[in-house]
């Protein structure tokens, strides 16, 4: 499904990915782990398509097409949507319109109509309750406002309604307290899919006790040092990133 | 020759046909014309007119119009889809053809003023130049010396008018003409209603309006007041209104300006009475090279009055914005609010916005306050919308109009609305702007 192949990727003139090789098939959820500065959000922000960062080397496709070359919303919808760290606050335009645009748009491009409202409210209702969210989340604006925790919910609402081919999840789990942490993980959970993948972005261990991944990469320094299953996760919480370092060294 | 010359001269042409007309009225047309010869146009060291050039209305040769010919279907496809008690006026000239006030109540008037003065004109002659005199400004001036068209709507007390009564000015292409229209309202007191002055016209119209209006609430009175001025690319357009307020009224004005090469809207209130509130909205959107400027005044004359101001100006290309807000405070009138806020989005570079808010204070127990902002688009907003599907013209119109949100939510004639959101936004995937989400809200609470 996703295919990144010797990624280097410079942000103002620092090369921050230098060679990243990663394969992510459907049904699969994949974990990217690492210390701070590794490079891992950037990953995530290159496939989202955000301003500031050259690649300088490489390719990423998608389901065969070539991910650099497409719009920042030709890539939403295609499929590919970017759950925020921290997610931006748009005054003035309500969730609910954010979700009907968005969802609407994916739909048309992908030669669909829109959806008719009914059905459109019935979906949003049921993610809703999903997410434990209020229906009153639909008429505040995006983020405006929000908790930590409410945002990160927000995020996963939004690709609970959008149904994202593979759903990019960066740092998903900061700042969320246990409560929140684990609406969020069913959220994401619930995603899971034979025809879906998932690509959570984390710097700790805790929240792949509620998302199982399929692999685990452990990024130190602009590279995939080191894959395996989520037992890798453990060890790590364990030993810490040096000792990978050391045993890569 | 001078510009004023241009004008005094056209005015001459014209005055044959005044020769019947009763005394008091040739008498202010006399006072106006001399006020204009007198003063002239203003120039930019005027401090009222400081950043707004004129000389292109001044430089102007402008007719004046003899017929209201306008094709229905072209008149019909400008009009406003509202169901209103409707006056229209082609290039100044009243149009029977294109009005409809048929089926109004007997408690309320709705008529051109010259059937107004045809019929009374004792009772037009008091009310009329009483707010916006000769003194006001050149504009008002020169719109009195040429003063004989306009709307006169008379509202009996304790009426509730259910439509509302649609002033449609429409400009014609062609030879440039000019035309100073007069708008008088006189709500009675406890009446409701809801006036709209809707400016438009052919798409290559190259005129000048320049309208007085003058609106007086008597006690309890409520108004709301819509000025939709999209008028033609081509235009120029001045508009001077004057709202007296009693006892308890409430007024709402949304100014919404939209069209026009060169705009210049003063609008005052005078809260004489206590208890008395006005509503000042606005939203100016420039493009091109669009001249856009509001002048408001709130004049608190009495205690206990009150007063909430937004404007919010949209400028892109090369327009020009110039936003001007005055809140007085007369001595001693105490527990009064003023409260008054303009925010500017510069959509481009070049756009330029000169933003003076002031406030005049005689009185010490009082809540007042005021700021003016400018900046742009988000930039990281638009790409987080992008992230989700959602193209970039898009994202920015949302965001556009997300900006105007605050004034445009409190529009609640959607044909209005929706006019302004096209006009902002261009074409979004579905009604940004409340119906839809109305619809949704009332769909999630089932």
């Amino acid at each position: 499904m996703l295919q990144v192949n010797d990624l280097h990727v410079t942000v103002e003139g620092n090369e921050i990915l230098k060679g990243l090789t990663l394969t992510i098939n459907a049904g699969e959820v994949h974990a990217i782990m690492g210390p701070n500065g590794a490079g891992k959000s950037t990953l995530s922000a290159v496939i989202a398509g955000k301003d500031g960062y050259e690649v300088t080397q490489g390719t990423v496709t998608f389901e065969g097409k070539d991910v650099l070359e497409m719009e920042i919303e030709e890539r939403a919808q295609a499929g590919l949507l970017l759950g925020f760290q921290y997610p931006v606050e748009i005054p003035g335009v309500k969730n609910i319109y954010l979700l009907k645009a968005a969802l609407n748009a994916q739909r048309v491009a992908r030669g669909e109509g829109e959806m008719p409202a009914p059905e459109f409210m019935k979906l949003v209702k049921e993610k809703l309750g999903y997410m434990k969210m209020d229906a009153s989340f639909l008429q505040r604006a995006v983020n405006e406002g929000f908790s930590g925790g409410e945002k990160k919910r927000n995020e996963i609402l939004q690709m609970l309604v959008l149904q994202p081919k593979l759903a990019m999840l960066d740092e998903i789990d900061s700042g969320l307290d246990i409560d929140a942490m684990k609406v969020v993980a069913d959220g994401v959970n619930s995603l899971r899919a034979q025809d879906r993948a998932i690509l959570l972005v984390t710097h700790y261990q805790r929240l792949l006790d509620y998302i199982v991944p399929d692999k685990v990469h452990v990024l130190v320094d602009g590279r995939i040092v080191k894959s395996g299953d989520a037992e890798l996760a453990k060890q790590l919480e364990a030993n810490g990133y040096e000792g990978i370092e050391e045993s890569v060294a | 020759m001078s510009d004023t010359q241009t004008f005094l001269d056209t005015l001459q042409a014209r005055s044959q046909g005044y020769q019947a007309e009763p005394t008091w009225i040739a008498a202010r047309r006399q006072a106006g014309a001399a006020r204009f010869e007198a003063l002239g146009f203003p120039t930019r060291r005027d401090e009222e007119w400081k950043y707004t050039d004129v000389r292109s209305i001044a430089r102007g040769n402008f007719a004046l119009a003899d017929d209201a010919e306008f094709s229905p279907a072209s008149a019909a496809a400008l009009t406003l889809p509202i169901n209103a008690y409707r006056l229209t006026f082609v290039d100044g000239v009243f149009s029977a053809a294109l009005s409809d006030v048929d089926s109004l109540p007997s408690s309320v008037q709705v008529l051109p003023l010259s059937k107004a003065l045809e019929e009374n004109h004792e009772a037009v002659g008091g009310p009329l130049g009483r707010l916006t005199g000769v003194e006001f400004s050149p504009f008002a001036a020169l719109n009195t010396a040429f003063m004989e068209e306009g709307a006169v709507v008379r509202i009996a007390p304790g009426t509730v008018v259910e439509k509302p009564i649609l002033l449609q000015f429409l400009s014609r292409a062609g030879q440039p003409v000019m035309c100073h229209p007069r708008v008088l309202v006189e709500a009675g007191s406890r009446s409701e209603a809801t006036l709209i002055e809707h400016y438009t016209g052919e798409s290559e119209a190259t005129n000048f309006t320049n309208v007085v209006g003058e609106l007086m609430l008597d006690r309890g009175a409520i108004l709301a007041h819509y000025k939709l001025q999209e008028a033609p690319l081509g235009d120029m357009h001045v508009a001077s209104i004057h709202v007296e307020q009693g006892r308890d009224t409430r007024y709402t004005s949304y100014n919404l300006s939209l069209g026009g090469s060169l705009v210049r809207n003063d609008l005052i209130s005078d809260l004489n009475g206590q208890g008395a509130e006005t509503n000042f909205l606005g939203l100016f959107f420039g493009q091109g090279r669009q001249h856009v400027d509001n002048h408001t005044k709130v004049n608190h004359n009495a205690p206990l009055t009150f007063s909430n101001e937004n404007y919010k100006g949209i400028l892109d290309d090369r327009a020009h914005g110039v936003f001007n807000g005055k809140v007085y405070v007369k001595r001693d009138s105490q527990k009064i609010e003023g409260y008054q806020s303009n925010q500017n989005l510069l959509l481009s570079d070049r756009a330029h916005i000169d933003a003076k808010p002031e406030l005049e204070i005689y009185a010490d127990d009082v809540k007042c306050s005021h700021g003016t902002t400018t900046g742009q688009l988000d930039e990281n907003a638009i790409y987080v919308l992008r992230t989700r599907g959602i193209d970039e013209a898009t994202a920015r119109g949302l965001l556009t109009l997300a900006f105007a949100g605050e004034v445009l939510d409190k529009v609640s004639l959607d044909a209005i609305a929706e006019r302004v959101e096209l006009a902002v936004a261009g074409k979004l995937p579905e009604r940004f702007n409340l119906a839809g989400l109305v619809e949704t809200a009332v769909a999630l609470n089932d």
